[in-house]
């Protein structure tokens, strides 16, 4: 391994926070500068993560220590296959979000850009840390990206959101603190791979005091994930905010999903799953309802975030590693699938008239009035045979969320539901994870299918304007989807291969104390 | 001494839960400064309470660690208190928008009672 190739793992933190600092002093007049820097640091970082993911595997984790001081003492970053996976997703999530920006949404507010690349930076150091409290700054520093975001572009309504999303994040971020200093306090580290070479030498009497810790940073990343009951702050704000946000927003409950998971498996080692299930099943419950009950896209997209999360922290919490695999895959397909949803709704919602829908919201509210007013003085290059693409692409997008052939939710949903039934011995819980996340797949294709009859066979409704821009990454992150399906057999082995790191930890804790 | 260190952190906490769940901004503002105190309070504990002693080892001596304080939970709680700083001044930012655009200060935008 040579020395570039070593500080590889840094990579996806540094570059976004230099390429969103450099934007910051630029006037925001100077649109095109900016978004040219955005645009290729984002495709920078898609380069470095897809370089990340496929040589993961070698050393089997990747481990840097920043400072260069031994792991006991100084910050390590560490990817393996499931962080690499992670930041995989996030980096093309960022590149399809700041495309899809660039037909005006970057030009709704003030630093969109430097948010979007502060974003990212908190997620994929999120990602790759392997310290508690580092995990907590970085937390932070997407949270506060996250909070600008919901608000950008403004309006009643996402002002409103966001006074919720804040102060529940808030006390969230406040219940994260409590946790890690009790860990501390009673392990006297906050290394992951540290705190599980500690367990065993903790003193019975100490260990309740540790696990109370635990299970408080718990709370705090469930409530990320959108775990019923502490999960119905995520519908409305996600709906309220703009499209480009709210796609990147879907990776957000998965930091949660990631965090618990990894935290756990680490440091406990898998025990105590039932309750990640039991909340997992919760939540694909309240999202089943939830999007059988509303009727504007983007709260289904919300539940749909929701479905995805609870599906994914209940099969990994069977501990079957084939179903954890089977998991990873559907959570990387559901992500890119649910992206894509959050920005075709702005393009679809754009043809619905004011007023013309019982269920529409003035276009006031959603703080597009002046926006689309603008709009029409500077027409685009509009694509020929909108509605057929659109409605093409919107099918596709259905496709996946609900998981039906030929499209990769099929797979996944598949794949965890084969490995369900060869278990050797099903447990009751894992009956009623089969029965919902076929209910889901139901659901969603109820749901969307109302909702894609009243936007596209529905009279009355004007042709939407739709420019390149906003087409090209719906149509990418269509394509990755696609891919996926076709390379299902290699992308199925890197997943088993993300499982087994998990499930085994032992490599990970090696690799990390082996750094000093 | 550790007895009112509890107390203290007690009585923060059950003041700022409280304020948190009253329906109006200003108090939630409040609330959620008061459970941060209270948080930081807390992770500076978790270092032990210990009177008079420095977090900083001097050259030459081998540390003995009864006569120095840790300095982890301090660095943490320096961190804690920047990032609860700036988060409730964004926080404030956006409860000031929602004054100005709803006309009312409560949580959700609107008065549920008359």
């Amino acid at each position: 391994m040579n020395v570039a190739a070593s500080h590889l793992v840094i990579v996806p933190v540094l570059l976004p926070l230099v390429a969103g600092a450099l934007m910051l002093p630029l006037s925001e007049r100077r649109h095109a500068l900016k978004g040219a820097i955005s645009i290729i640091s984002a495709s920078l970082l898609l380069a470095c993560t897809i370089l990340l993911a496929m040589r993961v595997g070698e050393p089997l984790t990747y481990v840097y220590s920043v400072g260069d001081w031994p792991a006991r003492f100084g910050i390590v970053l560490v990817a393996d296959q499931l962080s690499a996976l992670m930041v995989l997703l996030s980096a093309t999530l960022g590149v399809s979000a700041v495309l899809f920006s660039f037909a005006g949404w970057d030009k709704a507010g003030a630093h969109f850009h430097s948010l979007v690349q502060f974003l990212l930076t908190g997620l994929n150091g999120a990602f790759l840390t392997g310290d508690l409290f580092n995990l907590f700054v970085f937390f932070e520093l997407f949270l506060a990206a996250s909070y600008a975001l919901a608000l950008h572009g403004g309006g009643i309504r996402r002002v409103r959101a966001s006074v919720h999303y804040i102060v529940l994040n808030l006390a969230a971020s406040l219940l994260f603190l409590v946790g890690v200093s009790l860990m501390y306090g009673i392990a006297g580290t906050l290394n992951m791979a540290d705190l599980a070479t500690e367990l065993p030498r903790i003193a019975k009497e100490d260990r309740a005091l540790l696990e109370i810790g635990a299970a408080t940073l718990g709370v705090a990343f469930v409530v990320k994930a959108g775990i019923w009951p502490l999960g119905f702050w995520l519908s409305p704000t996600y709906a309220a905010a703009s499209a480009p946000a709210a796609a990147l927003f879907s990776i957000l409950s998965k930091v949660g999903v990631y965090a618990a998971v990894r935290v756990w498996y680490i440091v406990f080692g898998g025990t105590g799953g039932e309750f990640l299930m039991y909340g997992g099943i919760a939540t694909v419950i309240f999202a089943v309802l939830g999007m059988l009950s509303s009727h504007g896209l983007g709260r289904i997209a919300g539940f749909s975030v929701m479905a995805s999360s609870g599906t994914v922290l209940s099969t990994i919490g069977l501990q079957i590693p084939a179903a954890t695999a089977a998991a990873f895959y559907y959570l990387t397909a559901s992500t890119l699938g649910i992206a894509a949803l959050y920005l075709i709704v702005e393009l679809v919602e754009r043809s619905r008239e004011p007023g013309a829908d019982i269920v529409a919201i003035t276009a006031e509210e959603y703080g597009l009035a002046s926006r689309n007013d603008e709009r029409e003085e500077q027409p685009g290059v509009a694509i020929p045979g909108t509605m057929a693409v659109l409605g093409l692409t919107f099918t596709g997008i259905a496709l996946v969320i609900a998981g039906l052939p030929p499209l990769p939710g099929f797979v996944a949903k598949f794949a965890i539901l084969a490995t369900l039934l060869n278990a050797d011995s099903i447990q009751p819980a894992a009956w009623v994870l089969l029965a919902l996340i076929l209910l889901a797949s139901l659901a969603s294709i109820i749901s969307l299918g109302r909702a894609g009859v009243r936007v596209f066979w529905l009279e009355g409704r004007s042709i939407p304007r739709v420019r390149p821009a906003e087409i090209v990454p719906i149509g990418a992150l269509l394509a990755a989807c696609i891919a996926l399906t076709i390379a299902a057999g290699p992308a199925m082995r890197y997943m088993a291969s993300a499982a087994e790191s998990l499930h085994n930890p032992a490599s990970y804790i090696e690799g990390v104390m082996r750094s000093q | 001494m550790e007895i009112v260190v509890a107390l203290g952190i007690a009585v923060l906490t059950g003041s700022g839960v409280w304020l948190l769940l009253r329906p109006r901004t200003f108090q939630v503002i409040v609330g959620l400064s008061l459970l941060s105190y209270a948080v930081n309070l807390f992770i500076f504990v978790m270092g032990w309470v210990r009177l008079g002693l420095p977090p900083i080892v001097s050259a030459g001596v081998t540390p003995d660690p009864a006569k120095f304080a840790d300095p982890l939970p301090q660095a943490m709680v320096l961190t804690a208190i920047v990032i609860a700083f700036a988060t409730t001044a964004l926080f404030l930012v956006v409860l000031l928008a929602a004054r100005g655009l709803t006309g009312n200060d409560h949580v959700d935008g609107e008065e549920t009672d008359p």
